[in-house]
C-alpha cells in the first residue's frame, strides 16, 4: 500500500505562466472546472472536459505529477464504476462517473499543483478573511505531506507487527485501520500541540491588522484565466441543456449483453438523456 | 541468513536510495549499520522483511526470496522495530499493545498472555502492564515498540536508530539487553549513529553512504579509520583520537573504547617500567 499518490497534490516548486499567474485566478479556473464536470453526466463530455485539462498540465511543467495522482486515484475510479455499474446504472453511466472523478481530481490537483501554500495564504487574506483561518488553512495545506509520510511510517510498523490490512471480512478490514488511524491522529494533535506552542511564543496574533510584503494584483493574463473559465462554465451549462449529446450506450448494449455486437447503429443513435 | 545481491531501490519519486547493495549477515551475528543521514539505511532494513521490494537484485531471509513472501510472513522470523514508537503504539494498555503482534500471528490466548508477560518482565516493563502506552516517557515508549516485536521470538531482530532519545542509564541497559539476546543465538542488527554506543558493543560495523556500502569490517577497523569514518559524516570515538595522538608513544591505533584503552595504557606503562598507579 502506497500512498505516494497524495505527491500528486503537493505543491512543485517549477517555474511555470502557471505558477506564476494569481491564486484566485487558478482558483476560478479549478472551480469552473470542478462545476462542469458536476454538469454533465455524458461520458463523451467528460471526456473532453478532461482532455481540455491536459494542455494546462503541460503549461505549468507538472504533467508527470498530474498523471501519478491521476494514477493515484485510478483505484477509486475503479471502485466508482464497478459500484454503479453492479448496482445496474449501465456501462457508459458508470463509465462517466469514473471520469468525472478524473475531472475533479485533476481540476484540484492542477491548482494544489501550481499554487504555493504562501500564494494560498496570500490570496485568502486579500480576500479579507481573517489571518488565523487563512493560517489554519495553509498550514492543514502544507501539513498533508508531513501526515502521509507519518502514516506510510505507521502503516509500515503495523504491517511489521503482522497486520494485514486487505484480510478478513469487511467489518474485520475496517477494524483492521484502527492501529493505523490511532496513532496517525495521535502524532497530529501532538505535532499541532507544539506547532500551537511555537506559535505562541513568537507571538502569534499580537497586531490586529498585519499588512503583507507581496500585494497581489490581478494582471492580463489573469483576467483571461478568468474570463476563459467563465466562458467554460457558460458553454457547459449551454451545452448540457441545449444539446442531446452522443452517448457511448452502444457500450451499455455491449456490456448487458442483451443484444450483443448486433447494433452498430447505437453509435450514432441519439439517446435520450 | 539475511542476503543481500545487488540491491538497487528507486523510491516511487525516482530517487534512487541504494546504488548496489551486497551484503550476507549470518545466523548469530551482531551488526551495526551506521551512516550518514540519509545514506539509505533504514531503506535498506525495510527490504529485510519486505516492506520494500528491491528495483534490481534480491533479497533472500534464509534462502527465500523476499518477493515470493508477504510481510507477515517474513515478519515471522525478521523482527524490525521501528525508530519512532510513536508511530506504532496505539493501544489502550501496554499489555494489549505488546500482545498485538501475537494476536496478528494467530497464537493461542495462552500463550499470548505468557509471552507478554515475560517479555514485560525482561524489559522491566511489568508495573505499567495495565498504563496506557500514551502516558509513559519517552524512552519507556521505545522500549513498549521493543516489547512488541521482541515478544513474538523472531530469530533475527533488526532495530532501527535504538539509542534516540534515551538517557545514558537506558543506553547502557539496552547495550547489555541487545547482547543478551545476541548471546541467545538471535542475528541482531541494529541501525545507528551512536558511535560511543558501537564502540562499547563492539559489533560488527557496515558503514553506509549514499546508498553505498563504503565499509565493512570489526567496529574496531571501521571506526578507527579517519578517511571511511569521515565518508560517511560521522565522528570517530573519543579514545580514538585519543589513541592516535598518543600513537608516537606506543599507543595502539584501533582503540575505541575506554575499557580496551584502560588496558593498553597500563601494559604501556608496565612495559616502561614506571611504577603503576595505586
Ligand atoms: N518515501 C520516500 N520517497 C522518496 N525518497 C525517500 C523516501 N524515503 C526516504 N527517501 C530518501 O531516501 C534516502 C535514504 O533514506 P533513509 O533510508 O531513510 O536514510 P537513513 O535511514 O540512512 O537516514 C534519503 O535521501 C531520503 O530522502
Ligand atoms: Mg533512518
Amino acid at each position: 500500500m502506497s500512498l505516494s499518490f497524495l505527491e500528486g497534490l503537493r505543491f512543485a516548486r517549477v517555474d511555470s505562466p502557471l505558477h506564476r499567474a494569481d491564486p484566485r485566478a487558478k482558483f476560478a479556473m479549478a472551480l469552473s472546472f470542478f462545476a462542469s464536470s458536476l454538469i454533465f453526466t455524458n461520458a463523451l463530455a467528460l471526456l473532453a472536459l478532461f482532455a481540455l485539462q491536459i494542455p494546462i498540465a503541460l503549461m505549468g511543467r507538472i504533467a508527470r505529477r498530474w498523471a501519478r495522482s491521476l494514477r493515484g486515484g485510478a483505484f477509486l475510479a475503479i471502485l466508482i464504476f464497478l459500484m454503479n455499474f453492479l448496482t445496474g446504472q449501465g456501462a457508459s453511466f458508470s463509465i462517466a462517473m469514473s471520469l468525472r472523478f478524473f475531472c475533479l481530481l485533476s481540476s484540484f490537483s492542477i491548482f494544489f499543483l501550481t499554487t504555493s501554500p504562501d500564494d494560498l495564504g496570500l490570496a485568502l487574506e486579500q480576500c479579507k478573511i481573517p489571518y488565523a483561518i487563512s493560517f489554519t488553512f495553509t498550514t492543514a495545506v502544507r501539513l498533508v505531506p508531513t501526515m502521509a509520510m507519518d502514516a506510510q511510517e505507521i502503516i509500515d510498523a503495523q504491517r511489521s507487527r503482522g497486520l494485514e490490512l486487505e484480510r478478513g471480512k469487511l467489518l474485520r478490514r475496517v477494524r483492521n485501520y484502527i492501529p493505523i488511524l490511532v496513532p496517525l491522529i495521535v502524532c497530529a494533535i501532538r505535532r499541532s500541540l507544539e506547532m500551537a506552542e511555537a506559535l505562541e511564543s513568537r507571538a502569534f496574533g499580537a497586531s490586529e491588522r498585519r499588512t503583507s510584503l507581496i500585494a497581489l494584483r490581478m494582471g492580463a493574463g489573469d483576467f483571461a484565466i478568468v474570463a476563459l473559465s467563465i466562458a467554460l462554465l457558460a458553454s457547459s451549462i449551454y451545452i448540457s441543456r441545449s444539446f442531446q449529446m452522443p452517448s457511448l450506450e452502444a457500450l451499455d448494449s455491449l456490456l448487458s449483453f442483451k443484444w450483443g455486437f448486433a447494433q452498430p447503429a447505437a453509435l450514432g443513435r441519439i439517446p435520450k438523456a | 541468513m539475511i542476503e543481500v545481491e545487488g540491491l538497487v531501490f528507486r523510491y516511487p519519486n525516482g530517487f534512487e536510495a541504494l546504488r548496489g547493495v551486497d551484503l550476507r549477515i549470518g545466523d548469530g551475528e551482531f551488526v551495526a549499520i551506521m551512516g550518514e543521514n540519509g545514506a539509505g539505511k533504514t531503506t535498506l532494513v525495510k527490504h529485510f522483511n519486505g516492506l520494500l521490494k528491491p528495483t534490481l537484485g534480491r533479497v533472500l531471509i534464509d534462502g527465500v526470496d523476499t518477493r515470493d513472501a508477504s510481510v507477515a510472513e517474513l515478519a515471522r522470523s525478521v523482527g524490525l522495530v521501528f525508530q519512532n514508537p510513536d508511530r506504532q503504539l496505539f493501544s489502550e494498555t501496554v499489555r494489549e499493545e505488546v500482545a498485538f503482534a501475537l494476536r496478528n500471528f494467530g497464537f493461542s490466548e495462552e500463550i499470548v498472555s505468557k509471552r507478554v508477560e515475560r517479555i514485560l518482565g525482561m524489559l522491566d516493563l511489568s508495573e505499567y502492564a495495565d498504563t496506557s502506552p500514551f502516558l509513559l516517557s519517552g524512552g519507556e515508549r521505545k522500549r513498549v515498540a521493543l516489547a512488541s516485536v521482541l515478544v513474538w521470538d523472531p530469530k533475527h531482530v533488526i532495530l532501527d536508530e535504538p539509542t534516540i532519545g534515551q538517557d545514558h542509564l537506558q543506553k547502557e541497559r539496552l547495550r547489555d539487553f541487545i547482547m543478551q539476546i545476541n548471546d541467545q543465538g538471535k542475528t541482531v542488527v541494529i541501525v545507528t549513529h551512536d558511535v560511543e554506543f558501537v564502540a562499547e558493543a563492539k559489533p560488527r560495523v557496515v558503514l553506509m553512504s549514499k546508498g553505498e556500502i563504503v565499509g565493512d569490517g570489526r567496529a574496531e577497523e571501521v571506526l578507527s579509520d579517519r578517511d571511511l569514518v569521515d565518508r560517511a559524516s560521522l565522528i570517530r570515538p573519543q579514545i580514538s583520537e585519543l589513541a592516535d595522538s598518543l600513537s608516537d608513544k606506543g599507543l595502539p591505533r584501533g582503540l575505541i573504547d575506554a575499557y580496551s584503552a584502560r588496558s593498553a595504557i597500563l601494559r604501556l606503562l608496565r612495559e616502561r617500567h614506571v611504577p603503576e598507579l595505586p
